[in-house]
């Protein structure tokens, strides 16, 4: 019996040990890519860097003020028609999509999240890019929308139906309508883990450059108007890392610093601003 | 007495299940009539198809006719809605909506509806909370979670939030199975006092508290109703041998 014992303890510490080692290599990634680019874009990131448009090859310099302001109006755009679009595609999953419809819809909806977005960019670029005959920063907000669209409706319909069931008959047998149930007890309840759902689809976003490519394009100037081309951060961090030049190199590895920033602290804040109005009823 | 509920040949179903088989019972008013049976005989089935909530699980239909104060409100032109804040309901398990406050609790059915008057919404909040019996404990914490409450407060909370919607019923389905004896005990003062304004239909599993609290009892079994009458009757000589086996004890 002893020799048992001994023997499940041993191999007990040794899988703790290989879970433990999975763990920690799943984390290094996300480790060594925020040390990495923290610590070679550091250096380049100062107050300039916010305010200042780019400056030509050869002059030192300058900023990505331009990117960040524009991609702030690309994210912002996407969201505008979006979320309202993909809350209202997951309530319709969780509450009536208990049908053929339901499954059709889901179905499609997990397609159009496989789609690659350089696809996407395609399509955006057919649709708006085309007739309008220019680059504009709307079919960009299109394109990174359609890709929000999936995360936004799967993630709110998951989170509804978390939502217990008796919480709808106590509403439904207070006399309370279908519309008002929805929105402002089931969806109410359900906040937190819908606005995850949307910060998740920002966060991917934030840094998706294939569709802006063709769509947004890119500017060198402050932004011109939505129906002009505009600059994101991402697309600029790819044409200055493919530069030859070494002073835009370290801009570009500045410009991954801030848009990592950017997600963490959107993220971060919103967060906080969940867990305040959340606070009491815990 | 006055008949204020009748059941005429009610069928209930989930999907091909038959649930409830040719119910037909008449309620009066300013009573407690208590439903009793053993688990799965539709009691709870029973009470919501007085209040139209049967309807509301995907697959459950049923046949029939309830008539309220005279008027059957399976009729095409009623509105299913309309018949809620006529017929209250208390469920099994307290379930005061987890991200409102205390107060928008027992607001939430008018608050719903359209009622935005701040004076007339406190003044129906402090009242409802009150024949609650709940007043004095959250009155200086109306604005904390409804879930932040025991289980026997919530409990009067979710019976505050029915009052205050002015229904003329109120259904309660075993409302005391989660709680402890002493907010059993309270639920059952509150009951007593309700009847005096409100017909009350409850289902519970406890005969004991069958014979404290009601007036008539209804003894349902596998979907059939097989007795109704006044409680002491049921209790002391139930006319079917159904009804005694499960009174005394025998099953069920």
């Amino acid at each position: 019996m002893k020799a048992v014992y001994r023997r499940r303890k041993v191999v007990n510490a040794l899988m703790c040990a290989v879970v433990f080692l999975c763990a920690f290599l799943t984390l290094a990634p996300l480790i060594s890519i925020f040390g990495y680019v923290v610590s070679k874009g550091i250096a380049s990131v100062n107050f300039d860097f916010f305010t200042h448009l780019p400056k030509p090859v050869g002059e030192p310099g300058g900023g990505m003020g331009n990117a960040i302001v524009g991609s702030l109006i690309l994210v912002g755009l996407s969201c505008l028609w979006a979320i309202p679009l993909g809350i209202a595609g997951g309530v319709y999953l969780s509450e009536f999509g208990n049908s053929k419809l339901g499954a059709a819809v889901r179905f499609t909806t997990d397609v159009l999240n496989g789609v690659p977005s350089i696809v996407i960019g395609i399509f955006a670029y057919t649709l708006f890019v085309v007739p309008m005959k220019s680059f504009s920063a709307v079919s960009g907000g299109f394109a990174l929308g359609i890709i929000m669209i999936p995360t936004v409706m799967r993630t709110t319909e998951e989170m509804l139906r978390l939502v217990p069931a008796t919480l709808r008959e106590a509403a439904f047998a207070l006399g309370i309508n279908q519309f008002r149930t929805t929105m402002n007890i089931v969806l109410k309840t359900a906040l937190p883990g819908v606005l995850t759902g949307i910060l998740l689809a920002i966060a991917r976003i934030a840094g998706e450059t294939a569709p802006l490519l063709f769509t947004a394009f890119g500017n060198r100037f402050w932004h011109q108007g939505l129906d002009q081309p505009m600059a994101a951060l991402p697309l600029q961090i790819f044409v200055y890392a493919i530069s030859p030049f070494d002073d835009w190199h370290r801009q570009a590895w500045a410009g991954a610093l801030v848009l990592i920033a950017m997600v963490f602290l959107i993220s971060i804040v919103s967060r906080i601003v969940i867990y305040l109005r959340y606070r009491s009823f815990k | 007495m006055n008949e204020q509920v009748n059941v005429i040949d009610l069928n209930a179903y989930f999907g091909h299940i038959h649930v409830l088989k040719g119910i037909n019972i008449a309620i009066e008013q300013k009573q407690v009539t208590a439903i009793i049976g053993p688990s799965g005989c539709g009691k709870s089935t029973f009470i919501r198809c007085i209040n139209r909530l049967h309807e509301v699980v995907p697959s459950a239909r049923l046949s029939g006719e309830v008539f309220l104060d005279g008027k059957n409100i399976y009729a095409p032109d009623v509105d299913p809605i309309e018949i809620r804040h006529r017929v209250g309901m208390v469920f099994q398990r307290p379930n005061p909506f987890p991200v409102l406050s205390i107060y928008d609790n027992v607001a939430a059915g008018l608050k719903l509806n359209g009622v935005r008057k701040r004076g007339q919404l406190d003044g129906i909040v402090e009242e409802s909370l009150k024949m609650a019996a709940l007043w004095d404990e959250v009155k200086d914490k109306l604005g904390a979670s409804g879930v932040s409450l025991s289980g026997g407060q919530q409990q009067r909370l979710c019976i505050a939030r029915a009052l205050a919607v002015k229904p003329e019923i109120i259904l309660f389905d075993e409302p005391c199975s989660a709680l402890d004896p002493i907010s059993t005990g309270k639920i059952e003062e509150l009951i007593f006092r309700l009847k005096q304004d409100y017909t009350i239909i409850i289902v519970t599993h406890n005969m004991q508290q069958a014979a404290r609290v009601s007036d008539r009892a209804a003894f349902f079994l596998l979907g059939e109703l097989i007795e109704f009458d006044r409680t002491e009757m049921m209790f002391e000589a139930p006319a079917d041998k159904r009804t005694e086996d499960y009174i005394t004890g025998r099953f069920g």
